[in-house]
C-alpha cells in the first residue's frame, strides 16, 4: 500500500500542471467540451481524471470532501501525501470527489452574496461522458451543446441561484468535462 | 533565471490563482480576490496579468504580448522577454500564431477563435471605485446588484456634455449580472468583448481576477436614447489605409502636422505585406529599423 | 512617407548597460563592498528589512548596493525575492520579555525595574556635521558594559497588576497572514500590525503625526520602547520540541494611552502596539501611535472621521511598493487612452460651438 501512495503523482509537476490546468480551464470556460487529461496515476476508486484535477488544484488551503465510496485508507493517503489537502466534511470542503447519487448537494458551501467564488467545486465521477445528451446555452457556449449529464433538475436549480451556486467538474477516466453555474441546461 | 520554477511563480502559488481563475471563469465578470504576490516588475506595470499569463503558460504554447496594441512598446517587451526567460515559450508577434496573448490597453483588430487566450493587465478592477472609493461599500454594491450610481454618473454626464465623457475603461455589464472594468481599453474595443476566445483579467496590486468566457453577453452600459456608441478618430492609416482599426495619432513636424496610423502594429503591418498602401505609406519591406 | 518607429529590445539593453554603469559611478573611486554597507550604512538596512519582509542583512545591504541606494527600490528587490522563497513552517511567537536590550526607555516612569537603558541613539546628539568623519571615519573605543542577563519585565505589566491597562484578548493559535491571503475587510488586528509593519515607513509617520495633531488625537504615551536581539524558536514536529534558529533585533514600543471608558468598556489606558525588524524606532512609535488609532472600534471610540481612524484607507496606501508601481506606471504609454480622450474633446467641443453658432 505505501508503494502505491507514494507513487502515482505529477512525474514533472510544473509541467504536468500546467497542461492539466490548460484542459480543466478550457472544460470550464467551454461547457459541453470534453477534455482529456494525464499525469496521475491514483489509486482506484478514483480515475485518473480526478487524480489529474486533485493534484492540479488542491493544496493545504482546499479542504476536500470524499463520499464514502471515495473515502478509502489508499485514496486519504494518496491525497494527503500528494497535495496535503485535508479531508473535510461537505459543508467545509473546496473540492469534492464522489459519484452523482452519493453527493450531499444541499451540504455544500454555495458563496455568499458578497464572495460567491467561496463555493464548492465538484469532481463528479462518472461511468460514460460524451457529448449527447442534455442541452446546454450560456456563457462559453456558442449557441448549445450538448453534454451527458446524471440529472437535469439538479442543474436547473443551482443555475437559478446564479451568482452563487456549485460548480461541477465530471470526470471519467482521463476526459473531464465541467458544468460552471452559469449553464442553463434543458 | 533558470534556477526559478517553471513560468517564476511556485506551484501553490499557482494553484491559489489557477483556482481563482476557475470561479472567475464560472462567475463572469465578478472580481474573485486572490494572494496577488510581489513580483520582479512593479504593481501597476502588468503584474496581474503576468500572474494570470503564469497560471496559464504551458510549454506548448506561442506567446504575444502587446501593450497600446504594439507588440514593440517597451514593458510589452519586457514582459515578453520575462516569459521567455522562464516559461522558454515560443513567442510571436502574429496575432493569429499567438496562443496566449497579454495585452495593456487593447485588443486585437484580428478576430479571436475559440483556442486563443487574452489575459489583460487591469490597473483598476473596481468600476465603481471612481464614484465610490470604500472597496466594503463597492462589494456590497455588487452583491446586491445595486449600480444605480453607476447610470447617475453617465446620465450626469449627458445632461452636462451631451455625451457620455468616458472614452476609454468604459463599464459593461456581463451576463446581464456584474457590471466589469473591461481595463482602460478604448470604448472602440468594447464591441470585440462578445468574442471566442477566453478572456482573463488580472489585477495584481489590487488583487483581482476576473473573466470572461468565450461567447459571453458583454453589454456596454447606455441609455435608449443615447446609445453606446464605439468610436475611433474619423481617418485611415496612413500606412496601411485600414479605415475600421483604431489610429493612434502621431506628431509629426514642428508646425502640428499631424498622421494617422494603427495602433494594433501586427495588424497594421499584415495588411500591408498584403498589399494595403495609405496615404504616407510605403510598399511593404521587411523594414530596416 | 513615415517608417514606423522600432526598437524597444534594444532600447531596453542599453537602459540597462547604462544603468549598470552609473551604478558603479566613478570607477577611481573604491566600490563599496555589501559587508560595508551592511556594517555602516545598518540603519538604511534595517528599513529595507523591515519593509522588504525579510530579515537578512546581507541581502538588504545588496539590495542597497544594487539600487543605488534608492530605499524602495531595494525593498521591491526584497520583496520579489522573498515571494520565491518556499515556506518550510512558522516560527514561535517571539517573546521580547527575553530580549537583550540595547535601549530600552520608558517615558511615563523615571525608573522601573530593568532601568533606562539609552542604547546607541542620536537623541542627545547635537545635529551638528562632524567635518571629521568626512577625512576620518574611525570610532573611538568604547568602554563596554555587562550585558544585563535574564528577562527584562514590560513597563506595561506593572500597569496590568493594577488592572490599569485594558486587557488584550488573546489572538488566534495562528493568525492571519498579509502576503498569503487577500487583505479583506474589516481586517484583524494582527492584519492591521501586520501591514504597518511593513509599511511604508513616511506614510505611517504622516499617519502617526496627524493623530498627535489632532485627527483623531490619542493621547499617547511611550510606556516603553526597546531594541534588542530576541532568539527565534521553531517547533520540529520530528523533534517534539521547540529549538532557536537564530535570533533577530527588533524594535518595540507600547504606548499607553489615556481613554474615558466608553459605552462598553470602563476608563482605563489603553495601548498601541508597534514591533519592526531592526533598529527602527521612528517606525516601530509611528505604528504604535496608528494602531492605536485605528482600534476606534474596538474600544467603542468615535470615528471623527479622521484619515488614520480609516482602516481602509491607511492600509490599502501604507504599501510603498504598491504605491510606487502604480504611482510610476503613468509613465508608461497611455497614448491609446489618450487618443480616446482627444477624440472626446474634440467632439464635444464641436458640438458645443454648433449648439452656440445655432443660438446666435
Amino acid at each position: 500500500m505505501q508503494a502505491a501512495i507514494l507513487e502515482g503523482g505529477f512525474g514533472d509537476a510544473p509541467i504536468d500542471a500546467a497542461r492539466a490546468f490548460r484542459q480543466i480551464m478550457t472544460a470550464t470556460a467551454q461547457p459541453g467540451t470534453i477534455n482529456k487529461v494525464a499525469g496521475a496515476q491514483p489509486p482506484k476508486p478514483l480515475s485518473i481524471a480526478a487524480g489529474v484535477v486533485l493534484l492540479t488544484m488542491c493544496d493545504p488551503e482546499t479542504p476536500v470532501f470524499l463520499t464514502p465510496a471515495f473515502d478509502t485508507d489508499d485514496v486519504r493517503a494518496w491525497i494527503t501525501f500528494h497535495t496535503s489537502a485535508p479531508i473535510t466534511t461537505a459543508k467545509n470542503a473546496a473540492f469534492a470527489v464522489g459519484a452523482w447519487d452519493d453527493l450531499p448537494l444541499h451540504d455544500f458551501s454555495i458563496g455568499t452574496s458578497e464572495f460567491p467564488d467561496r463555493s464548492a467545486t465538484l469532481i463528479v465521477e462518472t461511468a460514460h461522458l460524451s457529448t449527447t445528451g442534455a442541452t446546454l446555452c450560456g456563457p462559453g457556449i456558442k449557441d448549445m451543446a450538448t453534454l451527458s449529464l446524471p440529472d437535469v433538475a439538479a442543474f436547473q436549480n443551482n443555475a437559478l441561484l446564479f451568482p452563487l451556486g456549485l460548480d461541477f467538474i465530471f470526470t471519467c477516466q482521463s476526459e473531464l468535462a465541467a458544468l460552471p453555474r452559469t449553464t442553463k441546461v434543458s | 533565471m533558470s534556477d526559478y520554477n517553471f513560468a517564476y511563480l511556485d506551484e501553490q502559488t499557482k494553484r491559489m490563482i489557477r483556482r481563482a481563475i476557475l470561479k472567475g471563469l464560472a462567475i463572469p465578470g465578478y472580481q474573485v480576490p486572490f494572494a496577488s504576490r510581489e513580483m520582479p516588475m512593479p504593481y501597476g506595470w502588468g503584474t496581474g496579468g503576468v500572474q494570470v499569463s503564469a497560471a496559464v503558460l504551458t510549454p506548448e504554447d506561442t506567446f504575444k504580448v502587446i501593450d497600446q496594441g504594439a507588440d514593440d512598446t517597451t514593458n510589452a517587451v519586457s514582459i515578453r522577454r520575462f516569459f521567455e526567460k522562464t516559461a522558454d515559450v515560443a513567442v510571436t508577434e502574429a496575432t493569429g500564431e499567438a496562443s496566449v496573448i497579454q495585452t495593456r490597453h487593447r485588443i486585437p483588430e484580428q478576430d479571436l477563435r475559440e483556442d486563443q487566450i487574452l489575459v489583460y493587465q487591469v490597473p483598476i478592477p473596481e468600476p465603481l471605485r471612481f464614484l465610490e472609493p470604500s472597496e466594503v461599500e463597492t462589494r456590497k454594491m455588487h452583491a446586491l446588484e445595486e449600480y444605480g450610481l453607476m447610470h447617475v454618473k453617465l446620465y450626469e454626464d449627458i445632461s452636462q456634455h451631451g455625451a457620455i465623457a468616458t472614452s476609454y475603461a468604459y463599464p459593461v455589464k456581463v451576463e446581464g449580472r456584474y457590471v466589469m472594468d473591461p481595463s482602460p481599453i478604448p470604448k472602440f474595443d468594447n464591441p470585440k468583448l462578445n468574442m471566442a476566445g477566453i478572456q482573463l483579467f488580472g489585477a495584481g496590486r489590487e488583487q483581482r481576477i476576473y473573466a470572461v468566457p468565450p461567447y459571453t453577453d458583454v453589454v456596454s452600459l447606455d441609455f435608449e436614447d443615447y446609445p453606446f456608441e464605439a468610436s475611433k478618430a474619423d481617418h485611415a492609416c496612413d500606412l496601411c489605409g485600414s479605415t475600421d482599426s483604431y489610429l493612434d495619432e502621431l506628431i509629426v513636424d514642428d508646425a502640428g502636422g499631424r498622421m494617422f496610423m494603427c495602433s494594433d502594429t501586427d495588424y497594421c503591418c499584415s495588411r500591408r505585406k498584403a498589399g494595403h498602401i495609405g496615404a504616407q505609406g510605403v510598399p511593404y519591406a521587411e523594414d530596416a529599423a | 512617407m513615415y517608417v514606423a518607429v522600432k526598437g524597444g529590445e534594444k532600447a531596453i539593453d542599453n537602459a540597462h548597460a547604462w544603468l549598470a554603469e552609473e551604478r558603479r559611478g566613478d570607477t577611481s573611486v573604491a566600490e563599496l563592498s555589501v559587508a560595508q554597507i551592511r556594517e555602516q550604512l545598518a540603519l538604511a538596512v534595517n528599513r529595507v528589512m523591515a519593509e522588504g519582509s525579510l530579515y537578512d542583512p546581507d541581502l538588504a545591504a545588496l539590495a542597497i548596493k544594487q539600487s543605488r541606494g534608492d530605499l524602495i527600490e531595494a525593498i521591491f528587490l526584497i520583496r520579489a525575492y522573498r515571494t520565491t522563497l518556499p515556506r518550510f513552517g512558522g516560527s514561535e511567537s517571539v517573546d521580547t520579555e527575553k530580549m537583550a536590550c540595547d535601549r530600552r526607555v520608558s517615558a511615563t516612569f523615571k525608573d522601573a525595574p530593568g532601568g533606562q537603558v539609552l542604547g546607541p541613539t542620536f537623541d542627545y546628539t547635537h545635529r551638528l556635521l562632524d567635518f571629521k568623519l568626512a577625512a576620518d571615519g574611525e570610532a573611538p573605543q568604547v568602554q563596554t558594559a555587562d550585558t544585563p542577563t535574564g528577562e527584562t519585565p514590560h513597563i506595561m505589566s506593572f500597569l496590568d497588576r493594577e488592572n490599569l491597562i485594558q486587557d488584550e484578548p488573546a489572538g488566534p493559535e495562528t493568525p492571519d497572514d498579509l502576503t498569503r491571503a487577500p487583505l479583506e475587510l474589516p481586517a484583524s488586528r494582527a492584519l492591521r500590525l501586520q501591514s504597518l509593519t511593513r509599511g511604508d515607513e513616511g506614510f505611517i509617520l504622516g499617519m502617526a503625526y496627524s493623530t498627535q495633531r489632532g485627527y483623531a488625537r490619542n493621547h499617547a504615551f511611550v510606556a516603553e520602547l526597546r531594541i534588542g536581539a530576541v532568539p527565534v524558536e521553531m517547533d520540529i514536529p520530528e523533534l517534539g520540541f521547540a529549538v532557536d534558529i537564530g535570533e533577530v533585533t527588533l524594535t518595540e514600543c507600547e504606548t499607553v494611552n489615556q481613554f474615558q471608558g466608553s459605552k462598553t468598556e470602563p476608563p482605563q489606558f489603553t495601548r498601541g502596539y508597534g514591533l519592526v525588524f531592526g533598529m527602527t524606532e521612528r517606525k516601530a512609535i509611528s505604528m504604535a501611535l496608528v494602531d492605536r488609532a485605528l482600534r476606534w472600534k474596538e474600544l467603542g471610540e468615535d470615528n471623527v472621521g479622521a484619515p488614520a481612524q480609516d482602516e481602509e484607507f491607511v492600509l490599502y496606501h501604507a504599501d510603498n511598493i504598491q504605491a510606487t508601481g502604480f504611482l510610476e506606471h503613468i509613465k508608461l504609454p497611455h497614448y491609446v487612452d489618450f487618443q480616446s480622450e482627444l477624440e472626446l474633446i474634440r467632439k464635444l467641443r464641436r458640438e458645443a460651438q454648433a449648439m452656440q453658432e445655432a443660438a446666435e
